[in-house]
């Protein structure tokens, strides 16, 4: 049984549509990563799958059931990590835990044995009795995660796991996420960074405007949509035509902002050398990277 | 489709849990406001007035503070504590992830609100026993009746939450309908000398059934017109809360 199979999944608000006719399959174990820019409709398919948002029409099953028909057994194995943080003020650390364990129907007993595992799996043991508004909010985030694993959830949904975290707690919680995978634990994420969806993704879907535009493993995506590398030339003391005329002869893609061209080509030695004899100083040759597909597909324009 | 399942203990037990923390802060603010009338009201102005339907003034009013407190204890659960872990603190989103649904919520979150309502007019019901204004036994039935009220105005309050857009809204609610209800609904004056408009408006109350039976119930005689009293207590109240976890839902679920 797949954790996640959406067929003409739709999405319509009273004058927009979050999410237009889309189709994806999240295989077992496997951990699928949704990038897009601000409004592509990321949470909106993260919220259908996790019960809180009806869809308006097409197929979605989520581990073999209708969220629509029985939300409350779906989210029995779900464990889901919104993107706003929203812990129980009125309760501490260790109460935060096995009250949400209550939710689930569990026992004290097992709640009070799990909720010690996981704040020790999270780091947080030494935090068990404190306020939640004394918590960083590093510290806070990996609750969030210790909490959406309280059921021991068959897929775990995080939107935007480590939005606006340090790179010390980044790099925590992407190590607690890969251990999971370890442990088989299907998992969705959103995310706007593109080194965690490389990282973390065993396959992303690139989503903007509601649709989704490609999907594949990142490493496949990066080499189908931009190749092996990227040369970036600044346009200080040059133009963009002239270096269209210079480079007529590669075959390369070449894409034109107004401070910079990017060139993709699968192996970028004879162009740099050809660029270093047509006197081209301000040149910086890079692996292609997801951000490079991400940009390619969605638009360099900001998104408001 | 309304579905509310017996998950909506979960929810009561949170509020229940995070109440024991507050419990002090919570005892002072449930008693101090029908204390005052009781004592202002009821001894103060009470010394200035003849005696009201055979009794003395402070007599005639307690048995309205006791369900009154339970309405105001209800109304304030319902309205600002349940807003605020609606809007601000997220807390219903964090729960309707979980098997409970947001109809177990809304109807956790009512039951909870009768259940402060119960403790506020419980702790009411002793100060007017230590007061010695109550002389029947019928007057174990008071929880029963302030539950009765509680449900019903933490049901009301709880519509008037689903539709709140913010914190103002509650305003005008309690000064243009639950003030003018605790005003008229026979608590401090008899509404038989009233306008007839009066007492027909009056007599749509819940409240002022309550405070009938209240009066009956801690004085031992026999009330007026019972079935009405009880019918008026539990049918709006069962439209109500259908309502409110309908709004409520249409609100949360979009």
């Amino acid at each position: 049984m797949l954790p996640v199979t959406a067929k003409n999944l739709m999405k319509k608000y009273k004058d927009t549509i979050a999410v237009n006719g889309i189709d994806f399959a999240v295989q077992e174990k496997e951990c699928f990563g949704f990038i897009g820019p601000n409004g592509a409709g990321k949470t909106t398919t993260m919220k259908m799958i996790y019960c809180f948002v009806p869809r308006t029409s097409g197929e979605l099953l989520v581990l073999g059931k209708d969220p629509g028909l029985h939300p409350e057994m779906v989210k029995a194995d779900l464990g889901v990590v919104p993107q706003d943080n929203n812990l129980d003020e009125d309760l501490n650390v260790f109460t935060n835990l096995t009250m949400y364990a209550n939710y689930f129907n569990i026992s004290h007993a097992i709640a009070r044995v799990k909720a010690k595992e996981l704040l020790a799996f999270v780091q947080l043991t030494e935090k068990e009795k404190v306020k939640i508004t004394e918590l960083s909010s590093g510290m806070k985030r990996r609750l969030m995660i210790a909490r959406g694993l309280i059921n021991d959830p068959k897929l775990l949904i995080l939107d935007e796991p480590t939005v606006g975290l340090d790179p010390q707690a980044r790099h925590l919680i992407w190590d607690r996420l890969r251990e999971l995978k370890s442990q088989n634990v299907s998992m969705i994420i959103t995310t706007h960074y593109m080194d965690e969806a490389t990282e973390l993704c065993d396959r992303v879907a690139v989503m903007d405007k509601g649709k989704i535009m490609v999907v594949g493993k990142p490493k496949d995506l990066i080499k189908d949509q931009i190749g092996e590398e990227v040369v970036e030339v600044l346009l200080l003391d040059t133009t963009a035509d002239k270096l269209k005329k210079d480079t007529a002869g590669f075959s390369i893609t070449l894409e034109e902002t107004s401070q910079k061209c990017y060139l993709y080509c699968q192996d970028c030695r004879p162009l740099l050398s050809h660029l270093a004899d047509k006197g081209y100083k301000h040149i910086l040759r890079r692996p292609a990277t997801l951000e490079d597909v991400f940009l390619k597909l969605t638009g360099r324009d900001l998104v408001d | 489709m309304i579905r509310v399942s017996h998950r909506w203990t979960k929810v009561w037990y949170r509020n229940y849990i995070s109440f024991l923390k507050f419990f002090y802060v919570n005892l002072v603010g449930n008693l101090g406001d029908p204390v005052l009338y009781l004592v202002a009201m009821g001894f103060g102005l009470g010394a200035f007035l003849g005696r009201i339907e055979g009794m003395s003034y402070v007599q005639f009013l307690a048995p309205g503070i006791i369900v009154s407190s339970a309405m105001f204890a209800a109304v304030y659960e319902c309205t600002f504590e349940s807003f605020l872990k609606m809007i601000h603190l997220r807390t219903y989103d964090a729960i309707i992830v979980t098997p409970v649904n947001i109809e177990d919520v809304v109807a956790g979150d009512v039951v909870w609100g009768a259940t402060k309502a119960m403790l506020s007019g419980l702790m009411m019901f002793i100060v007017v026993a230590a007061f010695g204004l109550v002389h029947s036994w019928w007057s174990l039935l008071i929880p029963v009746l302030i539950f009765l009220v509680g449900f019903h105005y933490a049901s009301f309050a709880m519509l008037i939450t689903a539709m709140a857009p913010n914190f103002d809204y509650f305003s005008y609610f309690l000064e243009l309908v639950i003030t003018p209800i605790f005003f008229f609904a026979g608590i401090f004056f008899p509404l038989s000398q009233s306008p007839g408009w009066l007492r027909a408006l009056s007599g749509t109350f819940p409240l002022t059934h309550a405070v009938e039976l209240s009066r009956a119930l801690v004085m031992g005689t026999v009330p007026e017109r019972p079935v009405t009293n009880i019918m008026f207590l539990v049918i709006p109240s069962i439209g109500l809360f259908y309502w409110a976890v309908w709004r409520m839902k249409k609100r949360m679920i979009k």
